[in-house]
């Protein structure tokens, strides 16, 4: 789990090109959006195209996101309950 | 009625951004493609805003906030952008994504970000913006319709400043293209000799210039914008004859009380017959500086050259580092530009001391 | 400055139908166009409704008498704008400073996919003919040299408002003397690259879109293209024919709130709708008509009732969404939206907004779900709202 959530860290910042952020600058359970790292909705799409991707992963209904891409540790737990079992 | 440009912001392959000078030094380029001089544009956008950004919307925003701080306005009340190409390295980024990975998997900020109104669209965001926004795309026409639709706004009343900028950008992927439809130079060449050479072919440039223009004067302002005309596909050398006497008699004024011709020679020896035949009729004796060399050939050039033209206004008189043929007045009060891309679409733009 | 604009001419081409009549009939019939994809070649032709003129490249070319296929935009263009030309009828059209003000999103798009194919993998390779149209200004010189218009041509793009501010700024054109006659709209033909892009914003309906309704799940996106001949005081008066109406208000203004989303308010829908109210001089009540923006995403729907509720409320003017016929034609659908808000002037006929099943629950009217006969439409409002905030409102009011 914390290779995870670490590896999804440099996933993120890489995916959205955050400027001046470095994977130990995220909490694990800080909030992504908006009061956090302010993430915007068309952030939650790229994070849609990362997890199908990187995890295979279809996040199929957009309502969905903000529930899934609360934190990285919510995203983990997402992709935990969801990917193929290949890993 | 006169209009006034209360401020610039110029992005472009010389050092014109900050404004360090008037062309204290003039930037050389070697090959047939210039490059914006470009700042750290984190003095001047948010970094949240910057990380979806390509160059040229950077470069659009940085010279517009510079301009809007030069003119001490927060917020216009319009803001008109003009862009031939729009954002081409967004455009070429979600394309090709598209065709590789055959419409799977495509990531959305690309395209978001390719729209023609993006630049228009992120000054207005940034500023909370909500008066009139529009967006030209017209090739060799793009700049001067936005500044014709900013000088609308202005004598109709419906705004008493407009924020208007003239900006395109080259990609790899463009230049390539460009290239294949022979548009540039073959030759190994220097911007600074670009005019020297009697071939074929041109260098591409890039940039991004902002005006204030505002219907009342203050003490600060650059120069007046008397008049603006433009003409499509002149079907020969005598029409385009009569379409410039027509401007300066329209303007009452005759070419030798021309204080600069700015032209947009490009080092293209068909398309520069055009400036050499009008010199020996229309612009007979009239001192003349050429723009290109500073900037190369793009669509929205003329918005390079009133940036000149307002700046050299401003000062007077020339920078000593810029080349021109006759003899230029003590005093520049009065200058005519005149462009034509590609012999499809020309413009004159009529500017002079307040 | 405040010279009437008339309006003396119009043409349409889009998935309802090849001209003028047939777009009218379709939406008396209550005749949609949308449907799984014929001519656009994409991996989501299954998926993916779109609503697609109904004519080829082949047809299209043929019908116009050139010598090649072009971009398919720019036939579009020339078809409808032909259309226009034609139906204004104006004698001695070479006696007036005409222009030809038209607007786009992708330009040559269509042709440029095709080049990117070869381009991509080797630069040398690619047909530059099918690359050569790529710019948005280029669509619209092909159709401007058809119709042989040289005074003043421009092109406009603000995304889905582009042709609602290419028919405004042709009326201030003449409004300020520098035109007599301007053929202003826009055109948009399908494109992988639109549709790609609309699909990784996730708003795309599956199924034919339902706008206005609780449930819309998205927009599907349409082609065509609509242009409107507008001319000045003086050149009505030697029409043979009397000229449709007259475009009494418009009004640009930008939301600045969100790159792709309206913001909640509808801010910039507002302000758009109340400034063309004050330019045409009329009260809210006035308006007969609304022809929404209506695309049947979430966010629009929301943002442009609450607007309208904010600027109407508590008596609301019937009003309804084409694009449940025509899809959102993008830079098309202001110049096909105000084709169609002069019809329904000309015919006193409000169309239907098609697959309205359940109101919105925020909102405190219903658009019409019934084509109305016989009523009387003297002020009709056209609302084009665009991706970057960009918000345009036309009124096209009896003369």
């Amino acid at each position: 789990m914390d290779k995870l959530i670490q590896d999804l860290k440099v996933q993120i910042i890489a995916q959205l090109n955050l400027q001046d952020v470095k994977p130990e600058d995220i909490g694990d359970d800080q909030p992504l959006f908006v009061e956090g790292l302010g993430l915007d909705s068309i952030d939650a799409l790229e994070l849609i195209v990362l997890l199908q991707q990187q995890y295979k992963i279809k996040l199929s209904n957009a309502e969905d996101g903000p529930k899934v891409f609360r934190s990285v540790r919510t995203i983990a737990e997402y992709i935990r309950e969801h990917q193929p079992q290949n890993t | 009625m006169k209009l006034y440009i209360r401020a610039t912001g110029n992005i472009s392959p010389q050092k014109t951004f900050g404004h360090p000078g008037l062309l204290a030094e003039i930037v050389e380029h070697s090959g047939n493609r210039l490059y914006c001089v470009e700042p750290d544009y984190k003095a001047f956008i948010d970094v949240k805003q910057i990380r979806r950004m390509s160059r040229i919307i950077k470069m659009g925003v940085a010279a517009a906030m510079e301009c809007l701080q030069e003119a001490g306005v927060e917020v216009p009340d319009a803001i008109v952008t003009g862009t031939a190409y729009g954002c081409l390295e967004d455009t070429g980024i979600f394309l090709s994504k598209m065709v590789e990975q055959q419409e799977e998997l495509l990531a959305p900020t690309a395209f978001i970000q390719s729209t023609h109104n993006t630049v228009g669209a992120q000054i207005a965001l940034m500023l909370h913006c909500n008066g009139y926004n529009n967006v030209f795309v017209h090739r060799g026409f793009s700049f001067e319709s936005a500044l014709l639709d900013a000088m609308l706004l202005l004598k109709e009343g419906e705004a008493a400043n407009v924020l208007v900028g003239g900006l395109d950008e080259t990609t790899d992927t463009s230049h390539a293209i460009l290239s294949r439809f022979g548009l540039y130079k073959k030759e190994p060449v220097s911007n600074l000799n670009l005019l020297a050479q009697s071939t074929k072919g041109t260098i591409a440039g890039e940039g991004a210039a902002f005006f204030l223009l505002a219907s009342q004067p203050t003490a600060n302002d650059f120069a007046v914008l008397e008049a603006l005309t433009t003409f499509y596909k002149p079907a020969n050398i005598q029409e385009t004859e009569q379409h410039i006497a027509s401007f300066l008699s329209g303007q009452s004024i005759v070419s030798s009380e021309i204080d600069l011709l700015i032209t947009g020679r490009n080092g293209d020896m068909e398309e520069d017959k055009v400036y050499s035949k009008l010199e020996q009729s229309v612009f007979d004796k009239v001192p003349t500086v050429n723009y290109k060399p500073l900037c190369g050939e793009y669509p929205t050039s003329s918005a390079f050259a009133l940036w000149l033209a307002s700046n050299i206004i401003q000062s007077g008189s020339l920078p000593p580092s810029l080349e021109h043929t006759g003899n230029v007045p003590g005093k520049i009060k009065r200058i005519l530009i005149y462009n034509h891309f590609q012999n499809t679409h020309h413009s004159l733009l009529l500017i002079s001391a307040c | 400055m405040n010279a009437p604009v008339f309006i003396a001419g119009m043409g349409a081409i889009s998935a309802i139908g090849n001209n003028l009549s047939e777009c009218l009939n379709a939406l008396e019939n209550q005749q949609a166009g949308m449907g799984e994809m014929a001519y656009l070649h994409s991996v989501h032709s299954k998926t993916l409704p779109v609503a697609e003129v109904k004519l080829s490249n082949d047809a299209l070319s043929e019908q116009l008498g050139l010598s090649k296929i072009i971009s398919r935009t720019a036939m579009l263009s020339m078809v409808a704008a032909k259309e226009a030309l034609e139906n204004a009828a104006i004698a001695a059209l070479s006696n007036f400073r005409t222009g030809f003000i038209s607007a786009n999103t992708v330009g040559g798009m269509d042709r440029t996919e095709q080049f990117f194919n070869a381009f991509l993998p080797d630069h040398k390779k690619g047909k530059l003919r099918d690359v050569v149209h790529h710019e948005c200004g280029y669509i619209s010189e092909l159709a401007a040299d058809y119709l042989g218009i040289r005074d003043y041509v421009t092109t406009i793009s603000t995304a889905c408002s582009s042709s609602a501010n290419s028919v405004f700024y042709g009326a201030r054109l003449i409004r300020n003397n520098i035109l007599d006659v301007v053929v202003a709209g826009g055109t948009d033909a399908l494109t992988k690259f639109t549709l790609n892009g609309f699909n990784t914003l996730m708003i795309l309906d599956q199924d034919p879109c339902k706008p206005f309704d609780e449930n819309r799940k998205g927009l599907n996106l349409g082609e065509g293209a609509g242009y409107v001949v507008m001319v000045s005081e003086k050149v009505a008066a030697v029409l043979k024919k009397a000229p449709f109406c007259k475009l009494s208000g418009y009004c640009n203004a930008n939301d600045a709130y969100h790159q792709t989303a309206s913001s909640p308010d509808g801010t910039g829908s507002y302000l758009a709708m109340k400034g063309a109210l004050d330019r045409a001089g009329l009260l809210p009540e006035a308006i007969d008509y609304i022809n929404l923006h209506g695309t049947g995403t979430q966010n629009n729907d929301i943002a442009e009732g609450t607007a309208i509720k904010r600027l109407f409320g508590p008596v609301y003017p019937k009003m309804s969404s084409t694009k449940s016929f025509t899809g959102h034609t993008l830079g098309a659908s202001g110049g096909l939206e105000a084709v169609f808000s002069v019809l329904a002037l000309r015919e006193n006929i409000i169309y239907p907004n098609l697959r309205l099943q359940t109101p919105m629950k925020e909102l405190p009217f219903v658009p019409e779900t019934l084509l109305l006969k016989d009523v009387s439409v003297k002020n009709v409002l056209s609302n084009s709202f665009g991706f970057g905030g960009n918000c345009s409102s036309l009124i096209f009011s009896k003369i």
